[in-house]
């Protein structure tokens, strides 16, 4: 008998009752909301009397609307109506039900992605869902995390289970050791470019090799983050030391008995040695340069040595229409060079990239320069935790005194939800997570890459080899 | 609801059409589900001013009323917004055929009724060749661009009498063919919900109310 894979193990031990020959009834240890795909939800339970089953195992944010003007917590407000009403109504839905909940004014409040593992909520083994795509952040922790529609959020406020299609197993090896100024963006965009927007697509993906032990904590959640733009289902990286090492530093909860409960359990998730995956891919960390979008899809990345590709070279009729639909959307020419490319606008944040390592990373760069003449550079912290740990760190004084605005937590202009938005055509070299037409602002133009070079591209004023530039100062 | 959907057919030959451009984020600020029809697919429909864009296929007068979506591979990747299914839905949209969609929302759009049609590429492009165009240009026939999908029997047919076959996911069936209320039904497995719950929390005791029992620390802090 073939040995399980890690997620066969998750799923597993998640499965409250076998539906049909592809559904099962699984399990939710922690369903976190926020203030635009849960209302609905909300609505539907109360039209029909419904409530919710496990109160204690929700969390609700208000993330996607909030603006980030940098004033303290206590005086954030939501001048837009409409927000305004989603935020309100997050809040009546959440007293109402007893769910814990990050409110717009909590000095604590930030996304979702960053507070639910900073405050030790995420446990490895444990099922997380979210009515948000990037939930796939949480394997990053050996917990299987996944994005759900609306319908789903009702379903688990409900049953606190949801109706599931198990995914094929995929397999990503990463030998070798990423270079300097290389990162876990650097790398999950290549994966992402390598494998296609809908390479994973159906599939949970668990990453292993020498590259992914040496990542931090935090650079796994970067990692997994990322890996849904390959249309993965999930992504997982087995609880190894660094795991264990940042979960008890952040879950106080777990001491004593508890703790060694905890870690004989985290010791079985891992993938047996004769366990089958459907796909397996290997890549080496050496041949990863920094990596940067040319185009408007995740996958639409290459080097930042390299040069953009022509269209008229696409042989497959629909590949070249989609080349080309990109190409006049991003404005670049053909053949044309990614380095020196020039850049309004910087935006340094999200659930990607807005982790006190990549303030680090950033603020290390920043340390004793300014910001290019005509650049705006935001930095919006992924919560209000890491917002003022940067502080304690004196990151931010670096930050403010180069020239970067230092603002305070959302989601912000990853989605532009809220009134941070590029205007019609500008430029912008952002540690966010997809490049999609019109995803940061009407006909504004994306160009995705690490921490370490949207702060060069800030800095240079033009996307910029860091590696280089590094050497150069 | 009937398992026939006839009408006319809209070409969108884009790959990885995601549910960004399907429901761009302004008509998300809503705690509803109204007035999504207009929002759908609005950066292409629409240029800057609000004017509609006269070269987009939705705006084309032998596209008014359109019910089905022919469409690249990933369709629907991206965001896991169900305002993007809503959308298709108060539009008109019954029925989406492309060679594959984006996971979240496949399963947004089985949970409303919204049919999604798998085909392999090359029956998608013969597909695509056939309604593009169609009824516009005056060497064909008008109606070229009409479609009938036969879910139960699982056939599309083109106006010209091409055909292709489909075989839909039993569950994807089901829910089209009668709806159901997919919370009630699992409601009746309470009993085994709790079951599982009481040995699952005897194994992780730690899992067992996470979230209030990390806000009760922190707001004691």
């Amino acid at each position: 008998m073939p040995g399980m894979t890690l997620y066969d193990k998750l799923v597993a031990s998640h499965e409250v009752a076998r539906i049909d020959d592809e559904h099962i009834l699984l399990y939710v240890d922690l369903h976190i909301m926020n203030e635009y795909t849960s209302p609905q939800a909300f609505s539907g339970l109360a039209a029909r009397g419904r409530n919710v089953l496990r109160p204690g195992q929700q969390m609700a944010v208000v993330d996607h609307i909030i603006p980030t003007h940098p004033v303290a917590p206590a005086l954030r407000v939501i001048a837009d109506d409409a927000s305004s009403r989603q935020a309100v109504n997050l809040k009546r839905n959440c007293d109402a039900q007893h769910i814990a909940l990050f409110d717009t004014t909590d000095p604590l409040q930030g996304i979702e992605h960053v507070i639910a593992p900073e405050h030790g909520m995420i446990l490895p083994g444990m099922v997380v869902l979210c009515g948000d795509s990037h939930t796939t952040t949480y394997g990053a922790l050996g917990a299987l995390g996944f994005g759900i529609g609306t319908s789903e959020v009702e379903h688990i406020l409900a049953t606190q289970t949801l109706v599931y299609r198990v995914a094929r197993n995929m397999r990503i090896r990463v030998d070798g050791a990423l270079g300097a100024g290389v990162s876990a963006k650097d790398l999950v965009i290549y994966v992402v470019h390598r494998i296609g927007a809908q390479g994973a697509r159906g599939h949970a993906v668990e990453f292993c090799g020498d590259a992914i032990d040496a990542l931090s904590a935090e650079g796994r959640m970067t990692l997994c983050n990322m890996t849904v733009e390959a249309g993965a289902r999930a992504a997982l990286i087995a609880p190894d030391a660094t795991t264990d090492a940042y979960v008890t530093a952040h879950a106080p909860q777990l001491h004593g008995e508890s703790l060694a409960q905890a870690r004989a359990y985290w010791a079985t998730l891992r993938t047996d040695a004769n366990a089958f995956f459907d796909v397996e891919h290997v890549f080496n960390a050496t041949d990863i340069a920094p990596f940067v979008t040319w185009g408007t899809s995740p996958d639409q990345a290459m080097p930042v040595t390299g040069f953009v590709p022509d269209p008229q070279a696409e042989p497959d009729q629909l590949a070249r229409l989609a080349l080309e639909k990109a190409m006049d959307y991003i404005g670049l020419a053909p053949g044309a060079p990614i380095a020196g490319v020039p850049i309004d606008r910087v935006f340094i944040g999200s659930c990607t990239n807005g982790r006190i390592e990549d303030l680090r990373v950033v603020a290390g760069l920043a340390r004793g320069r300014k910001v290019a003449a005509g650049v705006r550079a935001m930095i919006v912290p992924g919560s209000g935790a890491v917002r003022a740990q940067a502080e304690a760190e004196g990151l931010a004084a670096v930050l403010t005194e180069a020239g970067f605005e230092w603002r305070q937590p959302g989601c912000s202009m990853c989605l532009a939800m809220n009134d941070d938005v590029l205007r019609p055509g500008e430029r912008c070299a952002s540690t966010t997570n997809r490049n999609f037409e019109g995803r940061q602002g009407r006909a504004g133009r994306t160009h995705l890459m690490s921490p370490a070079m949207a702060a060069a591209a800030a800095l240079a004023g033009r996307i910029v080899d860091v590696r280089e530039w590094e050497q150069a100062k | 609801m009937s398992s026939l959907i006839e009408g006319i057919a809209a070409p969108l030959p884009f790959s990885n059409l995601d549910t960004d451009q399907i429901m761009p984020k302004q008509f998300l600020r809503i705690i509803d589900k109204a007035g999504l029809d207009r929002g759908l697919l609005y950066d292409l429909r629409f240029d800057e001013h609000g004017a509609p864009r006269p070269g987009f296929v939705l705006n084309q007068a032998a596209y008014a009323g359109t019910s089905v979506l022919v469409a690249g591979p990933n369709f629907g990747c991206g965001s896991s917004r169900e305002h993007a299914v809503w959308g298709l839905q108060q539009f008109g949209i019954r029925a989406v055929i492309a060679p594959s969609f984006g996971e979240i929302f496949y399963f947004n759009a089985v949970n409303n009724g919204l049919l999604l049609v798998s085909l392999p590429a090359a029956e998608v492009d013969a597909l695509l060749e056939r309604v593009s165009n169609a009824g516009v240009s005056d060497s064909q026939q008008p109606g070229g661009n009409r479609v009938a999908i036969d879910v139960m029997a699982g056939q599309i047919r083109a106006a010209d009498g091409w055909t292709a076959s489909f075989a839909l996911p039993e569950r994807h069936r089901r829910m089209f063919a009668q709806g159901q209320d997919m919370v009630g039904a699992s409601l009746l497995q309470l009993p085994e919900v709790e079951r599982f719950e009481a040995a699952h929390w005897a194994r992780h005791p730690w899992m067992k109310d996470v979230a209030r029992t990390v806000r009760d620390r922190l707001n004691a802090a």
